[in-house]
């Protein structure tokens, strides 16, 4: 077991030399530099850009570019072309404001999804089934910003709820508890928008996942030995569909930055989403570079922790692994 | 029910002599939803090519024309014949879908979005479906061959691993960023990066096909390699290919609008339903149907693939027939 997670770490840090090298060229060989980003402005001379290039070390060749941003990035020293603020801190202030968005997503997505799913498996072909089947097609179907717009058409009128930001403005020297409650409160729409294409997806998995169980022999032989239905179901199946979906823990990761800028940018939810659409508008090379990077790092993470989970939960992965080594 | 009963109603089940292909569209039938949208999807393509023919062949519905005394006209109006200028007319007398804010015809916009959309969708997933059998076929074929100091196999899977660990959304829209918006940018590079799950069950698919009987016999029989693949096991592993397309174009319509919303997409003068969701969203208040017709469009034409794209799936999978 240890080998096999060893093994694995090394492989995923070979990947993600690979990743960062590719990202890295991708960027820069790309037409377009920071500093075009305002070409008509007359005071940008000739010699302040070659000021600004050397700085940024843009003149020098794309190898030495790339070992200036690995040291940077590790030691910590990396600067953003735009405000040379340090990226590391900057991207760490954005994240942890993505974090309760993606909390709370991701905790719809996972507690609405199961039940629609068993359900919609347990009756197979009836009205509950075919229209919640309909209904997450809808779901997968609807532009993200078509449906949101709906919503806040609907919901400021109706509800009041809002749906700016992060917090509501002027409330600095509230009480803690009020704080806490107007930030829950700015919570609600955005993360239930973004957690909408989820459950639409993650119940339509859990359903044919479902089908593949109940139609194994094992649980007619549960059926046969005369147990009632609810045993049946709970018990013996969907323990063994909800396999799959352990290790789907781990695919959740990389979401945090790369599905939440449409919806950040809806909702001018200051988050990692919106800070990459910037740094792209902006050609902040360094936060996009990070960005990806860290990105790639969580995917990575990612895969590693669901193979892991699978070996722990399943029990025919984990011997075969062990009878690998 | 007796043993022969049950045979016989299998054997009713199961015409004999239907093809495979016969086979998965009787299933493919008994599917309501299923079949309305390939009615949809067949109406939309026959509306994308009379589109491109009546907006740009012969110009019928002129999507460019500009008449700013009409500007925000509701669905269903009438120009003002004594302002605009007679050769500004709409050439039917009506504006069917209203007016945009420059005074636009929006049924002659959507018109020529509807081509512009389903080409990138089309094209997008083209380039993707075409990589991914390459380099999945590759692998799966031909994954033990050894280049160097690694296979084949491990080069391309590898390399697949590493295309899966950026952020699927933010690399095209850093790259459509960088490289600027042409529409042909924003179809090679949704294509680019979504190749992956193809060339993953091809190549799985391949690998299991290798094994079968008929793929041992025809190899020997010493057939050539060419054959073998192309007529032995590509049509085999074509399904869920086919499958993973349709909804692909789907996805790829999405796509789309995602990067019209944040100011990436298509631009003008050519109009995809994706931007004039994007560019209506300014005057939902003013003028609501540039807002909802063409959200309303991509809704109803993203469902379509998607639900045909079931229908599909549970046609051909095997597994789920005889339930």
């Amino acid at each position: 077991m240890q080998a096999f997670i060893i093994r694995n770490i090394l492989q995923r840090l070979l990947l993600l030399f690979i990743v960062s090298i590719l990202a890295h060229s991708i960027i820069h060989l790309a037409p377009g530099e920071p500093s075009e980003v305002d070409p008509s402005n007359p005071r940008m001379k000739p010699e302040d850009i070659a000021r600004i290039r050397a700085a940024f070390h843009l003149d020098d060749p794309l190898y030495l570019q790339y070992a200036y941003w690995m040291r940077d990035l590790f030691t910590g020293e990396l600067k953003s072309f735009k405000d040379s603020q340090p990226v590391l801190p900057k991207i760490w202030r954005k994240f942890l404001n993505s974090l309760p968005l993606f909390i709370c997503a991701t905790l719809l997505i996972w507690t609405f999804a199961f039940p629609a799913g068993i359900h919609a498996a347990v009756r197979r072909g009836a009205v509950y089934d075919r229209s919640s089947t309909f209904v997450a097609y809808m779901l997968i179907s609807i532009p993200g910003f078509f449906l949101s717009y709906l919503m806040i058409l609907w919901v400021v009128d109706t509800f009041g709820v809002p749906v700016i930001g992060m917090r509501t403005f002027g409330m600095e020297n509230a009480q803690p508890l009020f704080q806490t409650m107007d930030r829950v409160w700015h919570l609600v729409i955005p993360s239930l928008m973004s957690a909408a294409l989820g459950v639409a997806v993650l119940s339509r998995y859990v359903r044919s996942q479902m089908l593949e169980v109940i139609s194994q022999d094992y649980v007619r032989t549960a059926r046969g030995k005369g147990l009632e239905e609810d045993t049946v179901i709970y018990r013996h199946a969907l323990r063994n569909a909800l396999l799959p979906f352990v290790t789907m823990f781990g695919f959740l990761l990389p979401g945090l930055i790369g599905g939440s800028v449409i919806f950040e940018q809806i909702f001018a939810w200051p988050g990692l989403g919106r800070l990459g659409y910037h740094a792209i508008l902006e050609r902040d090379f360094p936060v996009i570079l990070t960005l990806n990077f860290i990105a790639a790092v969580l995917t990575l993470a990612g895969t590693l922790l669901s193979d892991i989970l699978y070996a722990v939960v399943d029990p025919r992965v984990r011997t075969r692994l062990e009878g690998e080594e | 029910m007796t043993h022969s009963n049950e045979v016989n109603q299998v054997a009713e089940e199961l015409p004999l002599g239907e093809t495979p292909w016969q086979e998965t569209l009787r299933i493919f039938k008994k599917d309501r939803l299923a079949v309305v949208g390939s009615i949809v999807l067949v109406f939309l393509v026959l509306t994308a090519v009379f589109g491109k023919a009546l907006t740009e062949w012969v110009v019928v519905f002129d999507p460019e024309v500009i008449r700013l005394p009409d500007k925000f006209k509701p669905p269903l109006s009438f120009p003002s014949e004594d302002i605009v200028p007679p050769e500004d007319l709409p050439s039917v007398g009506i504006y069917l879908l209203g007016t945009d804010e420059l005074g636009r015809d929006v049924f002659a916009r959507m018109l020529q979005g509807s081509f512009v959309s389903l080409a990138v969708g089309f094209i997008a997933v083209g380039i993707s479906v075409f990589i991914g059998i390459l380099l999945g076929g590759l692998s799966g074929f031909y994954g033990n061959v050894k280049l160097g100091i690694i296979t084949v196999d491990t080069l391309i899977m590898r390399f697949t691993d590493v295309m899966l660990c950026f952020p699927t959304f933010f690399l095209i829209l850093t790259v459509v960023a960088l490289l600027g918006q042409s529409i042909l940018n924003i179809m090679v590079v949704i294509g680019l990066t979504s190749w992956m799950g193809t060339a993953r069950f091809v190549r799985a698919e391949f690998l299991a096909l290798r094994k079968q009987d008929f793929v041992v016999a025809a190899t020997s029989l010493g057939l050539p390699e060419r054959r073998i693949i192309f007529r032995h096991m590509v049509p085999n592993a074509i399904a869920p290919v086919l499958v993973s397309a349709t909804i692909g174009v789907a996805t790829a319509i999405l796509t789309e609008s995602a990067l019209s919303f944040l100011g990436f997409g298509v631009q003008p003068p050519d109009a995809t339903w994706g931007n004039i969701l994007a560019d209506g969203k300014g005057f939902i208040f003013d003028a609501p149907w540039l807002f909802f017709i063409p959200g309303i469009a991509i809704l109803v034409v993203v469902l379509a693939f998607n639900l045909v794209g079931e229908g599909l799936r549970e046609a051909m999978n095997p597994k789920l027939r005889r339930r």
